[in-house]
Parts: structure tokens; sequence; C-alpha cells
């Protein structure tokens, strides 16, 4: 019983606070000391999907990392653990406690319409990072920062063709991604496109290895016994590389650096380094996760009454077998 | 007249087996790339290995076809599937990961003894069984919705034990179970997978663990009045299915070498059910056919495979998929198989009790 009464009486003082707290604009109450910091500083939502890879702890690290009160602002990370409706919850949150500018990493591309349109009336800013989303009206929200999939594409393309100039024909394998993914639909257009290009380009077999280490051999198993002339793998991520670089090993093929078969790949993990540098992989174009920076210059260009661009990529590297060293790998977290 | 009668007797006998219609779906699925890709068949030893699609076809059904045993198990005796077989892969591939590297991200030698790991690993898998079992059994949930737990939950755990990150054991000796022994041409996990095979199904033949699991999943309640403990034969259904999802588990991180906690096993539950269902189980429980599933489990990987090799686009495949599967299902559905036996002139009326046994199988 007595509990009770002391649970009803905290519930209450709480309320109180609360209100206080929702009221005060005075800044010099006691109870809300936090609201004192945000006034000098700029605060910032940060909706992230969750911890899934190295990738995804990188993209979270980089954020911290800017959004430091050094920097002159305020971070309020949420994670989202994949669902959507965490993400949704996260941003009426951050409406709630009326930070200045949001940042979103959706998990989806539908279904924002309503969230954001509640930011926008409360005058919000919204930075997409990473996917894209897909909403029916474009200025819901301020600007979109992330990896130019199709500009990946057309580098390790790129690289095709010079490294293949007085080869007709080439026969390349493409191991694509999970059908559908952003990064397999830039990172196909690229080489669809050089082939269309260059006469000498020649696609002989396209299967979806599914982004996983697993399919990536599977399907390399199964191409392998219908193609003995194989000039360049394609592989649209590191683990698919890894992947296929099994089943050549096992069929007693030479591949990489030193061998016939050429090996193309996208997201230079560090593992993906590591078979880099050994030169296993011969060309691995970077997806970079360091998103940070970039959506701090945004803020910067809205705090100063600037107009950002609508679409802002990321600076990204890419590594050649031949080229590549030890100390690329070491200057990247991730 | 006689021999006539006699051919059509044995006739009769061949196409009412319980396992001649997953038989035909497998022989069609392989046959038909014979038109496509005739060397289809062809196995030939190279670099040292036997080399070939029949053999990536067994190589790999291996895990499917573990999961696939315990399935039937499970649908036996609960009359319900185990949904979680395939996140109970990615905890036991963590853990045997993890243990192995000794909580580092990558490593090159082993950091604790083998043996620990797999131990520890088939251990976490057992739990995950037991835990499907209790509420299976003793809280009498139905199995798709306690299963649904471990589900969604399993490969959280698995993040949690990897950290979120992917294990790697660049080691070449854990690489056997996934691989293959040195001056062996045949893949490791097919022994592996034959040892589960014959081990169950010693274990049904030698013991009454066969006659307990049918009965309960015929009738439980009439099972406990002729005193069978139906709760605890399901539970153990469970344990075993948890079990052999965690051998799976190993040769699948084996395979890759490393615990990749969001990949491993992902959709194989969905497999596994469709494994029993074509193997010509009832996915009610009662009575239980072990080489079916297993004929199960070939034909969905023959399917796969054959679906690579006639170069089928990567947006198309599951639509493929899905109409070869619908097809199949249908054929061995009861109604089908009474529209045949109705159709077909010969022995319409003595067909009717066989008929009715089919159905009970």
């Amino acid at each position: 019983m007595k509990g009770k009464k002391s649970l009803v009486f905290l519930l209450a003082a709480l309320l109180i606070i609360g209100l206080a707290a929702c009221g005060g604009t005075s800044g010099g109450d006691a109870a809300a000391p936090p609201e004192d910091d945000a006034n000098a500083l700029i605060v910032v939502g940060f909706s992230q999907v969750g911890a899934e890879s190295d990738w995804r702890t990188a993209n979270t690290q980089s954020m911290k990392d800017t959004f430091v009160e050094a920097n002159g602002y305020k971070l309020i990370f949420d994670d989202a653990q994949q669902k959507q409706e965490n993400q949704i919850t996260a941003i009426r949150n951050f409406i709630q406690q009326e930070v200045d500018y949001i940042v979103l990493a959706p998990v989806t591309e539908t279904g924002w319409d309503t969230v954001l349109q509640e930011a926008k009336d409360a005058g919000i800013p919204v930075i997409i990072v990473d996917r894209m989303i897909d909403v029916s009206d474009d200025s819901l929200y301020t600007a979109w920062v992330g990896s130019d999939f199709r500009q990946e594409g057309d580098k390790a393309a790129a690289w095709i063709v010079e490294n293949f100039k007085d080869k007709d024909p080439v026969n390349i394998v493409h191991i694509q991604g999970t059908i559908g993914s952003s990064a397999q639909i830039g990172r196909t257009a690229g080489l669809e496109d050089a082939v269309a290009k260059n006469s000498n380009l020649k696609i002989i077999a396209q299967q979806s290895g599914e982004f996983t280490q697993a399919k990536g051999q599977e399907v390399m198993e199964s191409v392998l016994k219908q193609n003995d002339k194989i000039d360049v793998v394609y592989c649209e991520n590191d683990n698919e590389a890894f992947g296929v670089i099994d089943a050549l090993e096992a069929a007693g093929k030479t591949y990489g650096r030193d061998g016939d078969i050429k090996i193309i790949s996208f997201d230079a993990t560090n593992a993906g380094l590591t078979d880099t540098l050994a030169g296993k992989i011969n060309y691995n174009v970077e997806c970079n996760p360091l998103h940070g920076p970039r959506v701090e210059k945004i803020i910067k260009q809205l705090e100063s009454g600037g107009t950002p661009d609508k679409k802002a990529y990321v600076d990204e590297a890419a590594f050649d077998a031949t080229t590549i060293t030890q100390a690329d790998i070491d200057a990247r977290s991730y | 007249m006689v021999m006539a009668e006699n051919g059509k007797h044995y006739l009769k006998k061949i196409t009412e087996h319980h396992l001649f219609l997953p038989l035909v779906c497998l022989a069609v699925v392989l046959l038909a790339n014979v038109i496509k890709t005739p060397n289809f068949f062809q196995v030939s030893i190279n670099n040292g290995i036997l080399y070939g699609y029949v053999v990536d076809v067994v190589n790999r059904s291996s895990e499917l076809l573990i999961l696939a045993v315990g399935m039937t198990l499970v649908t036996a005796a609960s009359g319900g599937q185990d949904i979680s077989v395939g996140s109970v892969m990615a905890v036991s591939g963590a853990v045997c990961c993890q243990v192995l590297s000794g909580g580092q991200v990558s490593v090159n030698s082993f950091q604790n003894p083998f043996l620990l790991a797999v131990l520890a690993a088939l251990a976490a898998a057992a739990l995950c069984g037991a835990f499907n079992g209790l509420l299976v059994s003793k809280i009498n949930i139905p199995p798709m919705v306690a299963t649904l737990i471990l589900y969604t939950a399993g490969r959280g755990i698995a993040q949690l034990v990897t950290n979120g990150q992917i294990t790697y054991v660049r080691v070449d000796a854990y690489k056997l179970a996934g691989g293959y022994i040195p001056g062996c041409p045949v893949p490791t996990p097919v022994f592996i997978a034959i040892g589960i095979v014959v081990l169950v199904s010693i274990i049904l033949k030698k013991t009454t663990l066969r006659l307990y699991i049918e009965s309960v999943g015929i009738n439980g309640s009439a099972s406990r009045l002729v005193g069978l403990n139906s709760t605890r034969i399901k539970f153990i259904s469970y344990v075993i299915c948890g079990l052999l999802a965690g051998v799976a588990g190993i040769v699948a991180s084996s395979r890759i070498y490393s615990a990749d906690a969001n990949n491993i096993g992902i959709y194989l539950e969905m497999d596994a059910i469709l494994a029993v269902a074509l193997g010509g189980n009832l996915l009610g429980g009662g009575k239980f056919s072990l080489a079916g599933s297993v004929i199960g489990a070939f034909t969905i990987q023959a399917l796969t495979t054959t679906l690579y090799a006639m170069n089928v686009a990567a947006d198309q495949l599951p639509v493929y998929k899905a109409i070869v599967v619908i097809i199949i299902v249908t054929l061995q559905s009861p109604v089908f198989r009474k529209f045949i036996a109705l159709t077909l002139p010969a022995g319409r009326k003595p067909m009717k009790p066989a008929e009715a046994e089919e159905e009970v199988q």
C-alpha cells in the first residue's frame, strides 16, 4: 500500500517536472539544465538503422565523432534495431524534443510521408543518409547524403576497360547483389553501360549472389562448370568476392594480381582490403561510411542561410592490388 | 493373362509406395537438365576433387538435409514446424567461431580447442531446441508461434555473441567441415549429412522412439492414456531438432570460415519445411518417412542448381522456383492422388483401402 502511494507521488512529481520543463523558457530553471546547453549547441537527432555490419558501425561512429560538443553540437542518437516503427517513434521524439536537425538513415524506402510531414510542420530540416527514401513530396527532406553506387560501378567498369584495352573478347562473370537494392542497381548499371559502349566486353554469366559469401561461392561453382574462359569476375560486394575466390581455389584456377582471372569487388571492408593487399582481389571500390563530415557541411550551409544541394555524395576511393599499401588499410576504422 | 495381372500388381505396388511421387519429382527436376545442360550428369575429378553439377547438388543440400531430418521428427511429434532452425544455425555458428577466435574479429590460429567450440555450439543449439520444446510441450503454445520467438530473437542473440561483427576463423583446419579433407575427393558436408541420417535412422530403428513419436503425433491424448509421456517425447524431438540445426550451423559457418549472423541459414527453415512436405510427409503430424524428407531436400537443391545451370536471370529465379514447387506440391496432394486414382480405370474398387492408407501417410 505504501509502495503504491509513493509510486503515485513519484509519477505526480515527474509530471510536474515535465510540465515545468516544457513550459520553462527562462532556461535558468534547475529542472532543465540540458536546455540551457541546448540553446548554445545545435541539437541533432540521428535515427540509425541498427548495427548489423562493420560498415554500419563505422557510419554511426562517424556521426558520433562529428557531432560532439567541442564542435558545437549535441547529438541525440537512436538505434532502431532494423525496425521502421522504432525510427518513426524516434523522429516523433526528436520533434517533441524540438531538435534543430533530424538525420535519418532509413531502414526502408517507403512509408515516411506522414512522419516527415510532421517534422516539416514543426519546421525541422531532415537530412537523409545512406539509403534513399521514396516520398510523394521531395520537399519533405532537405538533403540526402550517401554513396553514388552508379559512380562506383562506373569506376570499376573503367578499370576493366583500361586493363583489357587490347583483348577481345573479354569474358565477364557478373555476380550481382541482392536484386532491387540500390547498391545492386547502381553497380550493375555501371557495368552494363560499359559493356554496351565497349564491343570487346562480354557478360557471359549473370546471377545474384545475394551479397553473401555462401551464395557467391555456390553461384561461382555453377558458372565455372559452363564457362572455361573467364577473364573477369565482377562481384558486387566483398563477401561475394570471398566466396568466388574459394570457388576458384577449389577448381584450381589462378586469379588475382598474378593469376588468369581478375576479380573486382566493392565496399573495401577491412577483410576485403586485406585480400586486395594479398593480391587476391584486383580492384576494390570503396563504399564510404563516413557520412558525418558531409552532413555537418550541409548543416553549416543551412545555419548560414544557404540552400544545400538536394543530393550530396561522399568521396569514395578505389584500391588497386598493384598499388595498395598496408597504410591504406590501417587508415580505415572499418 | 496372369503375367499381365502380376505386372499390373507390381506397377500398382510401385506407384502406391509412399516414396514413389517424391522420387518421380526429383527425377523430373534432374532430367529436365538434360535438354539444356547435356553435361549436367558429368562428374570428373578436377584439382583432386569431384567436380560436376550432381556433386554440387549433393554437397550444397547437406545443411538442408540435416535440418530436414530434425524438422521431420518435430513435424511428426507435434504436428507443427520449428521455424527457428535457420536462426539456431546462426547462433551455433556464432558460438563456434567466437570460441575459436577467443573474442577477436579475425584470427589465423585457434584460440581454444576445436572440440570445445563444437561442443559449446551444439550445447547452445540444444538449449535453443529445449527452449522451443518447453514452450510447445509443457506450455502448449502452437509450434509456429513458440518457435517464432527464436526465429526473430535467434539472429539477435547471434549478433550479441559476435558483438555485431563477422568473426573470421582463417584456419585451414576449420574449413574441413565445410570443405574437403586433404586427399579425399568427396566434400566433407556430404559425409556429415550421411552420418546424421544414418545415426538418426539407427536410433529410430533400434529404439522405440519412432513408434512413440508417431503415436504422439497421431493422437497425443490417446498416447498419454496408454502410458506414453507425450510431453517428454515432444520435448525430445525439439531438442534433437535444435541439436541438428546446430550441426548444420557449424557446417555452414565452416564453409565460409566465419560467423555471419545475418546470413547463415537465412530462409533455410522454409526450405526444410518444404523438404518435409515434398517427401510426402503430412505436416499435420503422425507417420513419417525420413527417406522422403531426404529426397525432398535433394529436390530443392537440385531445383536451385538447375536454375543456375539454365542461366535463369536472378530477378526471375524466385518465380520459376515457386512455379515448380507449386506443381510438385499439387502432384503430391491427396486430392490430386484421389483424382488420378479415380480417372485411372484399372482397379478402381480395390484401390480404395490402399488410398486411405496413403492419406494417413
